[in-house]
């Protein structure tokens, strides 16, 4: 079957946009791993690499104030829906110009401005506060929906359970996407879920989902446009399965031994970002030259950030004790 | 004796108890195939097999659960909880549950299992992921709390919790799986419950610790003895039972005491330990009890601020030369 043209679908400018987004967050994640390297970036670091159409093929099938929420890989969810790049960057050195003044580091991004409610460090912790957004949004008639994102393992949490249920009983506008990346730390999907098919869970609480190609931007916006618009309309919930790869270990921490090469090769072969570079080149909507262009601002805009975390301030001490309470 | 890190120690416990009893197993998140997150685990699953070594769904409350099942069904488990942070998700299964069924079943069923829990702050993994909870643990009737401070203590009290018959909380301290110290070889070594450590004896002021905050003490004794002021440190061991008799011992002797605790000031376990001073030994004490805690704030990720948070050295310093200078 022939795919359809992208044209048909995007305009060319948002296609750009969007392939600029996923080499942005490419060259942002792999040089947090630098960073974290030397030491500017410390505690747990999380990178996103090999997932970058999830993040930006959803959010470029959401409404501007849709709800988004997720797990602690998350500096590409806060960067695609329009968190600066240099203030994500000082808040993963700690610094009091980063997006929670330093305060939660790479795993506790927030801005509430841009609608992006939150980086939660445990497992399953966002579930149930997407589904209070969502109903909060219907109760104020904001045509909102809440779309929360999480991963393979945290699906065996109460709380997914539980907030599928509520979602549905209460029938509220939330719009779950599993990035299943194939394992929970070093356990994969099959040693950890009876039913791997991680969509078909679904059914004891009579919620739609559907599984969809996570290395496949196009894919990706296709399904979570369909999926939005329904949870919009029927205000009840959706779930979307993308199936996808973290290129790089769990954390930086993490060596990853417990994947083989061949396995992580084969996956690194279907790399989200030179697949939609291709169709966009032979589809004549960016040229070759256009690619290399676009390499060179994404670098360059990282390059800004890390100068920029480098030379802002740290937190006075008196910050310690401010923001407990209002 | 020989010398190994509290990781190996505690490695080394588990091993020599899976080989002595075919009733212990294990299990946790990432425990077996991944050899746990901090490598506590490592071998186990080689050795004992997937029949005794077992990894778990991220399901926290129905981890410690089933632990409670297998309890009561004749089994002898030891469960990780992959950080003590996430004991929270499992609160209804350790306070609900595993503490009050044999009381509440009028002593007819015996829970003898272990969670361990490896927690603590200090390393940048902001406010979900370097709480200090020990007090919550101590606060509930019914299980046992340890929580070492050395290679040899976390040996000896991992074997003492796995042969106890009584739920034990085995808490670890992260940033203290890399230090080192001389662990006897004795496959029967055990540490008693119920018993602090006197780590350094000391005439004119005790501090009371636990955990990491015993090698703090330690070393800030160290810095105060050149000062000349020598302080005993009492290393508490376990939370629960809570040996007051030896450090109320200490202050008797002493006449001041500084309690360390890394959670949180309000309502932490130096007050309990203070007053257990105050009830012990009034009439000896020449100055008011002194905490130095962990900040009353949730964890900052910046590491110039999760300093400010967690007690140092130079505090406890600080708190021992306002003790000893006070007058009354
Ligand atoms: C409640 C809780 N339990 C355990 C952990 C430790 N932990 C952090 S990430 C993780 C694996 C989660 O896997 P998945 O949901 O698939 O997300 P991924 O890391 O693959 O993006 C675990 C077990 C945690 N943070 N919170
Ligand atoms: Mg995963």
């Amino acid at each position: 079957m022939k795919e359809a043209s992208l044209r048909a679908i995007l305009p060319d400018h948002e296609l750009v946009r969007m392939y600029e987004q996923m080499v942005l967050c490419r060259e942002f994640e792999e040089s947090c791993a630098e960073q974290y390297t030397k030491g500017h970036i410390t505690g747990f670091l999380h990178l996103y690499s090999g997932q970058e159409a999830v993040a930006v093929g959803s959010t470029h099938a959401l409404h501007k104030d849709d709800y988004i929420l997720s797990a602690y890989r998350e500096h590409a969810q806060a960067i695609v829906r329009g968190a600066e790049p240099r203030r994500v960057m000082a808040e993963l050195f700690g610094k009091s110009t980063g997006i929670c003044k330093g305060k939660g580091g790479s795993m506790h991004l927030f801005d509430p401005d841009l609608s992006f409610m939150g980086g939660y460090a445990i497992v399953g912790g966002q579930f149930p506060i997407a589904v209070g957004l969502a109903f909060a949004s219907k109760f104020r008639k904001e045509g909102r929906i809440a779309a929360c994102f999480f991963g393979d393992g945290a699906v065996n949490q109460g709380t997914f359970h539980e907030s599928l249920n509520w979602a549905r009983l209460w029938e509220l506008p939330v719009l779950f996407v599993c990035e299943n990346n194939a394992y929970g730390i070093g356990t994969s999907v099959e040693r950890a879920s009876a039913l791997a098919d991680i969509h078909k869970r679904t059914c004891g609480y009579d919620i739609p989902s559907v599984r969809v190609d996570g290395m496949d931007v196009m894919a990706v916006h296709e399904a979570v446009k369909w999926g939005a618009e329904w949870v919009r309309e029927q205000s009840r919930p959706y779930l979307i399965e993308a199936l996808t790869y973290r290129f790089r270990g769990h954390s930086m921490a993490d060596p990853g031994k417990y994947r083989s090469a061949a396995e992580v090769e084969l996956w690194k072969s279907r790399d989200p970002l030179p697949a939609f570079a291709i169709r966009l080149i032979e589809e004549g909507i960016v040229t070759q030259a256009e690619m290399g262009a676009i390499k060179q601002e994404a670098i360059a805009i990282v390059q800004e950030a890390v100068t920029f975390a480098e030379e802002s301030p740290w937190p006075e001490d008196g910050a310690v004790w401010e923001d407990i309470y209002v | 004796m020989s010398e190994m890190t509290y990781r190996d120690a505690l490695n080394l416990a588990l091993k020599e108890e899976l080989r002595r009893d075919p009733s212990i197993v294990v299990w946790g998140e990432d425990v077996a195939l991944y050899e746990g997150s901090f490598k506590v685990t490592r071998g186990l699953l080689a050795e004992f097999g997937g029949e005794r070594v077992l990894d778990t769904p991220i399901s926290e409350n129905t981890i410690v659960g089933v632990a409670v099942g297998a309890a009561m069904g004749g089994l002898r488990p030891v469960a990780e909880l992959m950080t003590v942070n996430f004991a929270l998700l499992a609160m209804d299964q350790i306070i609900d549950h595993m503490t009050k069924i044999r009381y509440m079943f009028g002593g007819q069923v015996n829970l003898p299992m272990v969670i361990r829990a490896p927690g603590g702050g200090g390393s940048q993994l902001a406010a979900q992921h370097s709480q200090s909870l020990e007090t919550f643990f101590m606060h509930a009737p019914g299980m046992h709390v340890a929580y070492p401070s050395t290679p040899a203590d976390a040996k000896g009290l991992l074997k003492t919790a796995i042969r106890d018959n009584n739920p034990v909380m085995f808490l670890e301290h992260e940033l203290l799986y890399n230090s080192k110290g001389e662990v006897p070889e004795d496959p029967e070594f055990l540490v008693p419950f119920g018993k602090c450590d006197v780590k350094r004896e000391g005439n004119d002021v005790t501090i009371v610790a636990y955990a990491r905050m015993t090698v703090l003490a330690l070393q800030a004794a160290e810095e105060l003895a050149k000062e000349n002021i020598a302080c005993e440190v009492v290393d508490l061991r376990t939370l629960a039972p809570l040996d007051t008799d030896t450090f109320v011992a200490s202050v008797k002797k002493t006449g001041r005491a500084v309690v360390v605790e890394e959670c949180w000031k309000t309502c932490g376990l130096g007050a309990e330990i203070a007053t257990r001073i105050y009830d012990g030994c009034f009439d000896s004490l020449r100055a008011p009890v002194r905490r130095v805690s962990g900040l009353d704030v949730p964890m900052p990720y910046s590491r110039k601020l999760e300093k400010l948070c967690i007690p140092q050295v130079a505090d406890i310093v600080a708190a021992v030369k306002e003790t000893v200078a006070a007058k009354y």
